[in-house]
């Protein structure tokens, strides 16, 4: 009898250990060397405060609730605003591509507002809204309605024309026509639209906060900043970098799933 | 038969053009929504035909798009150096990979504060912020495009006997490039929008600032003058991209 050989690590086991360690080098060196070169004095501690401070005002922040607080605003504003953007642009986009007329008419109004990054109308959402959460959902939804309209527009204008010709002589109802034809034929591209739009709006909730909106976590990081709370700051960054992760993350089960349906 | 249709197209997109600046016009002057919030084309246009003839205007496009330009060109070089590194060198990227993308996720304008506190309110916070948010499609598109070159042409870089930087220069870059552009032309948005943000967080001279201090003083023709401006750069650089990469790329053109 023949014993199977015995193995210790599982295959690949052993590369993706040496992965981690290999990945883990730089992270590690930088922490501890940062730490070390506070702790020696060699950090001026007022700009760069060391890792264990940031992890101390990161764990007190998250205990009494501010850093949730502040995230909860920070995402209602990107989530709210990314609604309303995706389900203008998406409607508009798809109105467009069943329009050529309208589309090449309006085509120069919309190239001009499209280059002009919605950051730069936070003053005159500020007039218009005064601080709060309108103000930052209008700017994320100003972001978030281009790309999706794009994916939409696209989508629709690359409908098989002859499909459009058979409703017709079906007489098919708007609300037929969009359910049979015209949403299965840009749902995908719209998925792709709306992913990039995520992308938009967690960064321009964020940037509408640190310009003039006193809510939500970026409010938080540069009040940190200048009250000197340093190691706060660093915490609040730490803590966004791993918001954008999740946010990626959530974007990408949402293209697995739109490939799933597709299929 | 093409000429009389793009005549056709250009003279409907004029004259949609200029039916959408009457019909804003018209809702400015019926007065339905305040003078502060909404100001017509004609007075927009009065302020930069001012500030044109006083020359604050072409002041204020030069400092962004000096800011703009200088902080990309920092993101470009970075980018494509340590795109370079990572997409010719498993081992570069084994090493560095996760750190990077442990810190690609955050929000660009969240490194704002930081540069505050390593550089102050001035010009370098502005061009290390807006080289930092605009570097990343930079650096993805350079390493897909280092990872990506043929077989075929690193065997003629070695059979070749090139040496490293002539490989480099002549064979691996030129063969990556295809990937590089659009992640410049991605970061080139990325950078107006990120000199915008740094002027009206650092209060520093340009179109940005522009917006802010008319919002403040409840200038709102100056504010929507800026606006154009701004759009108008944006457009430009669009523009220009577009017709490099037709020019550069001309088998991937009608996109």
């Amino acid at each position: 009898m023949r014993r199977p050989p015995v193995n210790l690590l599982p295959a690949g086991l052993a590369a993706r250990m040496t992965n981690l360690v290999l990945s883990l080098i730089v992270p590690a060196t930088l922490l501890i060397g940062w730490e070390a070169a506070a702790a020696g004095g060699y950090i001026d501690e007022g700009a760069f405060s060391r890792p264990s401070s940031i992890a101390r005002a990161g764990i007190a922040a998250i205990l009494d609730g501010s850093l949730l607080t502040a995230t909860l605003q920070t995402l209602q504003a990107a989530g709210l605003g990314l609604l309303v953007g995706a389900v203008t642009g998406a409607v508009l986009g798809v109105f467009l591509g069943l329009q050529p007329m309208a589309e090449i008419a309006t085509r120069p109004t919309v190239e001009m507002l499209r280059a002009i990054p919605a950051i730069a109308f936070t003053p005159l959402a500020l007039l218009v809204f005064g601080f709060g959460l309108a103000l930052q959902m209008v700017i994320v939804a100003y972001a978030t309605a281009w790309p999706v309209m794009v994916a939409a527009l696209a989508a629709t204008r690359g409908i098989d024309r002859r499909l459009l010709e058979v409703a017709d002589v079906l007489e098919m109802g708007l609300a037929r026509r969009l359910r049979v034809i015209i949403l299965p034929a840009v749902f995908g591209r719209i998925v792709v639209g709306l992913r990039t739009a995520m992308g938009f709006a967690l960064v321009v909730s964020v940037t509408v906060e640190i310009l003039a909106n006193p809510r939500g976590l970026g409010y938080q990081l540069i009040l940190a900043q200048q009250s000197f709370r340093p190691d706060l700051m660093y915490a609040c960054i730490v803590w966004l970098a791993g918001l954008g992760a999740a946010a990626g993350a959530l974007s990408n089960l949402l293209n697995r799933f739109s490939t799933e349906m597709a299929r | 038969m093409m000429r009389p249709i793009l005549l056709h197209r250009f003279t409907l997109m004029l004259l949609s053009a200029l039916a959408f600046l009457a019909l804003w016009q018209a809702v400015a002057q019926m007065g339905l929504v305040k003078r502060s919030f909404l100001v017509g084309p004609v007075d927009a246009f009065a302020v930069l035909w001012r500030q044109t003839l006083n020359g604050s205007l072409a002041a204020s496009m030069l400092a962004t798009t000096h800011r703009m330009v200088t902080g990309f060109a920092l993101a470009s070089g970075i980018g494509i150096l340590l795109g370079a590194a990572l997409g010719s060198s498993a081992l570069v990227r084994r090493l560095l990979m996760p750190t990077l993308d442990a810190i690609r996720p955050l929000p660009a304008s969240a490194i704002i504060p930081v540069a505050i506190l390593m550089f102050g309110l001035n010009e370098a916070m502005s061009v290390f912020v807006i080289a930092f948010g605009s570097m990343w499609p930079v650096l993805l598109g350079t390493v897909h495009g280092f990872q990506n070159v043929p077989v075929g042409l690193r065997e003629l870089a070695r059979v070749l006997e090139m040496g490293r930087l002539r490989a480099f220069l002549t064979v691996h870059l030129p063969s990556a490039f295809r990937d590089i552009f659009p992640g410049l032309r991605t970061g080139l948005a990325l950078a107006l929008i990120m000199t915008v943000v740094t002027e009206m967080q650092a209060s520093l001279p340009g179109l940005g600032y522009d917006i802010f201090v008319a919002q403040r003083s409840y200038r709102s023709a100056d504010l929507y003058a800026a606006l154009i401006v701004i759009g108008v750069i944006g457009l430009c650089i669009n523009q220009i991209l577009v017709w490099a990469e037709r020019r550069l790329f001309p088998w991937a053109s009608s996109r």
